[in-house]
C-alpha cells in the first residue's frame, strides 16, 4: 500500500485505481474518485461507461479486481451490501429493489438490519417523510404505488439508517419536472444536513442544476473530474461523449401534408387492476408530422400503444382511422398492411425476440410490406438483405444478421428495432420510448432518423416520458394521465409548466387558452 | 349416530393429517419461489425410512426422524441440482418423484408384509375425556397433533417474524432480495429442505400411522394432491388445512356412501373429493387482489445471481 496519497482530512470517501472486468470487457480501468463531506458529486457517463459498476462496488455488490477505498481516510474492504451500510452508504437503485406484494412498511423493513428496525418504525417513517417533503402511506401495498412513490420508499428505507453516503442511481428517469424539483428539494436540505451524495446521471441540465463536483467517465475510466460551475452543459456533454452529437433538425416550417391518423374518442376500459382506462381519447397526426405524447409511467402510456398498434381492439371500427380508413377493429398484422408501423417500449419480448437472429425478428413485422415471404415461404435472400440494409443505415454494432437478439447491448437493438421500422416507409408510426436505456449516441441518431421519417411524409405518435426529447422532435405535444389524452400544443409555444400540469392533469389550459 | 359420527370424523382428520403436512412444507419451498414437483418422491421415501427406522430399533421418535431426514435428503438432491446448477424445476422435480418412487420400492423390498402396530396414541388427561369433541381432538398420536402445532407455526412465522418476511420477499423478487443483500439461494435451500422434511413426514404418517405397513406407491397420489392444494388455497396456511380437511372430509365420506349402497357409480363417487376441493377453493379464492398478494411471483424461474 503506498502512502504517497495522503487522504484529504475532509474527504469521507476515496476510491484509488479502481478496476474491474469482466469476460472480454473493462468495465472500470483505474478509477480514481474523491468525494467530500457535504457535497453532491455528480458521476456522469453514458450507458456502458462503468458507473452501475463502480457504484456497486462501493455498495459491496461486486468485488473490484483491484484498487483502494477509503472512507473516512481509512483504508477498508466492503465485502457485502450490509457491510457498506453498517459504514454509513445507503443507495437508491434505478431500477428499485422493492416487493410489489408487500406494503411499503415491510418493504422499508426487509431493507433494514434486524436491530434497525425497532418497534417504532412506522412513526419514524412518517416522522422522515414529512420532515424531507416525501408522503408515504406505510399500509399501502406497492404495486398500487406510482414510480414516483416508490422512489421515495427507497429514499427513506436509505434515510432510516442516517448515511453518511447517499448513492442515488438516474433518480428522475421516471419523474415529472415537478416531482424532480422536489427531490432535488430533499436532496439539497439532505446536503445541509451534512450527508454526501453521489448523483449518477447523464442528465447534463439536472447535474448542472444541482452537483458541486462532477466526475465523468468515459468506457471505464476517469476523463475528466471537474468542478460544474466551470463548465457549461456542452463542455460536460463533449467530455461525456467525446465527440459532437448530430443535432435534429427541425424544418421551420412543414408544409400541412395530409391527415394521415385519427383517433376519434376512443374509449377502453382497464382490463385488470393494474393498468388504467383510456378515456375520450382523441388524436389527430398530419403527414410530416410528429406528435409527442409525455406522462409519467404507468398512465396508459402501455394501454394506449397497444390500443393504436392493434394489439387490443376496439369498437367502433371508426375510432382509428389510417389513411381514411376505419381500422380500430383490426390486428396488428391487418393495420400493417394499411401502413402502420409501431416500435413498443419493451426491447425483449415485445419489439424483438431475445432468442431469434435479428434476420429473423426482421421478418415478423416486415415480411408483409417487404414482400419477404412468398407463398408461404420465406425469401431469405431478400430478408437478409433488408437485414443488413438496416445494420448499415443505422451503424448497428453485431456480428451481422445472423446475431441473437439478446445479444446486443440495449442500445444496438434498439437502434435495429427503428432501423426495422423505417426502412418499411410507414404511412403512420407509434413509438413508445424510443431511447429508453439507450446511450447518448444511439438516443440521438434514433431521435434524428424519426425526424427525417417525418419529414418525407410519415405521421408520427411519440410516446416518450423523456420530455427533453419530445420538446426536441416534436412538432405538436399532449400529455397522458390517468388514460386521459390532453390537448395538443404546438411544441413552440409550450412551457415547461404548462407541461408539467398537463402531465400531471391540471386542466388549466383551456382558462389560459380563453384569455 | 354419535357412534358413526366419532369413528367417522376421526378416519377424516387421519385422512387429511398427511395432506396438511405434505402441502404446508410446500407451500414454504414455493413462498420462497421454488416449485418442487418431488412431493410424492419424498413422501415415499420418508414412508419407507421411516417404516425401518421403526421397525429396527422400535422408537417412534426415531422413526419420525428418520423419515424427516429422508425427505429432507431427497429434497437436498432437489436443493443441489436447481439452485447449484440451475436444473429446470419442473423437471427436476418429477425426475425426483419417478426416482422416489423407485427408490422406495427397492429399498422397502424386504419389508412388504412386514407387521407394525402403528405409533401410540397419546390421549390428553382430562380433556380426552370430555364426550364428544375429547375422543375426536384429544386421542390422537403425536403426528396429528404436530399437524396441528405446525399449522399454527406456519401461519404466524409467514406473518409475524422477520424470517418469514424475508422469505416472502425472496419469493416476490429474488432480483430485489438479491440487490438489498439477503441470500436468496441460501434461503431457497433451507424452504426447500423444509418443504423435504414435511413432505417426509407426512410420508412417515402413512406407513407409521394412517395404514401401519410398507407397501410399494403407498402415498397414492397424496404428493400431488397437496401440490394442488396449495395453489388452489393461494398459498395461505389457514386455507390449505381447510383444504386438505375438506379432501379428507369428502374421500371418506364417499366410502362410507359408498359402503352404504348410494345409488351412484362409484367412478363418481371417487372423483367427488378432487371436485369439490378444487371448486370449493377456487371460489373462496378468487379476490384477485389477495391473489396477487398472497401467490410468489417468482415461483419456477431460476435466479442467476448477476454478481
Amino acid at each position: 500500500m503506498t502512502k504517497t496519497n495522503s487522504p484529504n482530512p475532509d474527504s469521507l470517501l476515496k476510491l484509488q485505481d479502481m478496476t474491474r472486468s469482466y469476460p472480454g470487457l473493462l468495465a472500470n480501468d483505474q478509477v480514481n474518485l474523491t468525494l467530500n463531506k457535504g457535497e453532491i458529486h455528480a458521476l456522469l457517463g453514458e450507458n456502458g461507461a462503468g458507473k452501475s459498476t463502480l457504484v456497486k462496488m462501493i455498495y459491496g455488490v461486486l468485488k473490484p479486481d483491484s484498487g483502494q477505498i477509503f472512507w473516512q481516510g481509512k483504508r477498508i474492504a466492503i465485502n457485502s451490501p450490509a457491510a457498506a451500510r453498517e459504514l454509513g452508504i445507503a443507495m437508491v437503485f434505478q431500477h428499485f429493489s422493492l416487493f410489489d406484494s408487500l406494503t411499503v412498511l415491510e418493504n422499508i423493513v426487509l431493507g433494514l438490519e434486524a436491530h434497525e428496525a425497532g418497534n417504532n418504525l412506522e412513526e419514524r417513517i412518517i416522522e422522515i417523510s414529512e420532515k424531507y417533503g416525501l408522503p408515504l402511506e406505510p399500509s399501502r401495498l406497492v404495486y398500487s404505488l406510482s414510480v414516483g412513490e416508490r422512489q421515495r420508499i427507497e429514499i427513506i428505507r436509505c434515510l432510516l439508517q442516517n448515511p453518511g453516503l447517499l448513492i442515488m442511481d438516474e433518480p428522475t428517469s421516471v419523474l415529472t419536472p415537478q416531482e424532480v424539483e422536489t427531490l432535488f428539494e430533499t436532496l439539497r436540505r439532505l446536503c445541509d444536513e451534512g450527508m454526501s451524495i453521489l448523483y449518477i446521471s447523464h442528465k447534463l441540465d439536472e447535474i448542472k442544476a444541482l452537483c458541486r463536483q462532477a466526475t465523468i467517465l468515459r468506457h471505464g475510466r476517469v476523463v475528466a473530474s471537474v468542478r460544474v460551475q466551470d463548465e457549461t452543459t456542452n463542455s460536460l456533454a463533449a467530455k461525456m461523449i467525446g465527440e459532437d452529437l448530430g443535432t435534429v433538425k427541425m424544418t421551420s416550417a412543414h408544409p400541412p401534408g395530409e391527415l394521415r391518423f385519427v383517433v376519434n374518442k376512443l374509449d377502453y376500459p382497464a382490463t385488470d387492476q393494474l393498468s388504467v382506462s383510456l378515456r375520450q381519447v382523441s388524436l389527430e397526426v398530419r403527414g410530416g408530422e410528429i406528435l409527442g405524447i409525455a406522462g409519467v409511467a404507468g398512465n396508459g402510456q402501455d394501454e394506449l400503444l397497444g390500443v393504436l398498434n392493434g394489439e387490443v381492439q376496439t369498437r367502433p371500427s371508426s375510432a382509428i382511422r389510417i389513411d381514411n380508413k376505419d381500422c380500430a377493429h383490426q390486428g396488428p398484422d391487418q393495420r400493417r398492411n394499411l401502413g402502420l408501423a409501431s416500435i413498443p417500449s419493451e426491447r425483449l419480448g415485445h419489439g424483438a425476440v431475445p432468442g431469434l437472429t435479428l434476420n429473423e425478428n426482421t421478418l415478423l413485422t416486415a415480411h408483409e410490406r417487404m414482400g419477404l415471404v412468398r407463398m408461404g415461404l420465406i425469401d431469405f435472400q431478400k430478408s437478409e438483405e433488408f437485414g443488413c440494409k438496416i445494420i448499415r443505415d443505422f451503424d448497428v454494432r453485431c456480428h451481422g444478421v445472423e446475431a441473437e437478439a439478446g445479444s446486443l447491448s440495449g442500445g444496438n437493438l434498439q437502434k435495429f428495432i427503428v432501423g426495422r421500422e423505417i426502412n418499411q416507409k410507414p404511412s403512420v408510426l407509434v413509438v413508445s420510448q424510443p431511447t429508453w436505456g439507450v446511450d447518448a449516441g444511439a438516443a440521438q441518431a434514433i431521435r434524428v432518423a424519426l425526424r427525417e421519417l417525418a419529414d418525407s411524409g410519415t405521421a408520427i405518435v411519440v410516446i416518450s416520458q423523456d420530455l427533453d426529447e419530445l420538446i426536441e422532435i416534436s412538432d405538436r405535444l399532449a400529455a397522458i394521465c390517468s388514460g386521459v389524452l390532453s390537448r395538443a400544443l404546438p411544441t413552440a409555444e409550450v412551457t415547461l409548466e404548462q407541461i408539467g400540469l398537463m402531465m400531471s392533469g391540471v386542466e388549466t389550459l383551456d382558462n389560459e387558452a380563453s384569455e | 349416530m354419535v357412534d358413526i359420527l366419532i369413528p367417522a370424523i376421526i378416519t377424516i382428520i387421519t385422512a387429511s393429517t398427511p395432506l396438511v403436512y405434505a402441502a404446508l412444507g410446500e407451500m414454504i419451498t414455493e413462498k420462497s419461489g421454488v416449485l418442487n414437483l418431488g412431493v410424492e418422491g419424498m413422501m415415499l421415501m420418508g414412508a419407507v425410512i421411516g417404516f425401518i427406522a421403526v421397525t429396527q430399533t422400535s422408537s417412534v421418535m426415531l422413526g419420525i426422524l428418520a423419515a424427516m431426514l429422508a425427505g429432507a435428503g431427497m429434497s437436498l438432491i432437489f436443493a443441489m441440482l436447481v439452485l447449484g446448477l440451475q436444473a429446470t424445476q419442473v423437471a427436476t422435480g418429477l425426475a425426483l418423484t419417478i426416482f422416489g418412487i423407485g427408490l422406495s420400492a427397492l429399498v422397502g423390498q424386504g419389508l412388504v408384509g412386514v407387521a407394525y402396530e402403528g405409533i401410540p396414541k397419546l390421549p390428553i388427561p382430562l380433556l380426552s375425556d370430555i364426550p364428544f369433541i375429547g375422543p375426536i381432538l384429544f386421542k390422537h398420536d403425536i403426528l396429528v397433533y404436530g399437524s396441528f402445532v405446525i399449522t399454527v407455526l406456519v401461519s404466524w412465522f409467514l406473518r409475524k417474524t422477520r424470517a418469514g418476511l424475508i422469505l416472502r420477499a425472496v419469493g416476490d423478487s429474488h432480483d430485489a432480495a438479491h440487490a438489498i443483500g439477503y441470500p436468496v439461494i441460501k434461503i431457497r435451500c433451507l424452504a426447500i429442505l423444509f418443504g423435504g422434511a414435511m413432505a417426509g413426514i407426512a410420508g412417515g404418517y402413512l406407513s407409521l400411522s394412517y395404514s401401519p405397513l410398507w407397501i410399494e406407491n403407498m402415498s397414492a397420489g397424496r404428493g400431488w394432491i397437496a401440490l394442488a392444494l396449495v395453489v388452489f388455497a393461494t398459498w395461505r396456511p389457514g386455507r390449505v388445512f381447510f383444504g386438505a380437511y375438506l379432501f379428507g372430509g369428502i374421500t371418506i365420506l364417499q366410502l362410507h356412501a359408498q359402503a352404504m349402497g348410494a345409488g351412484v357409480p362409484s367412478q363418481v363417487m371417487s372423483m367427488l373429493p378432487y371436485l369439490a376441493t378444487i371448486m370449493v377453493l377456487v371460489l373462496i379464492s378468487r379476490d384477485q387482489k389477495k391473489i396477487k398478494m398472497n401467490s410468489p411471483a417468482c415461483i419456477g424461474q431460476p435466479f442467476h445471481p448477476s454478481s
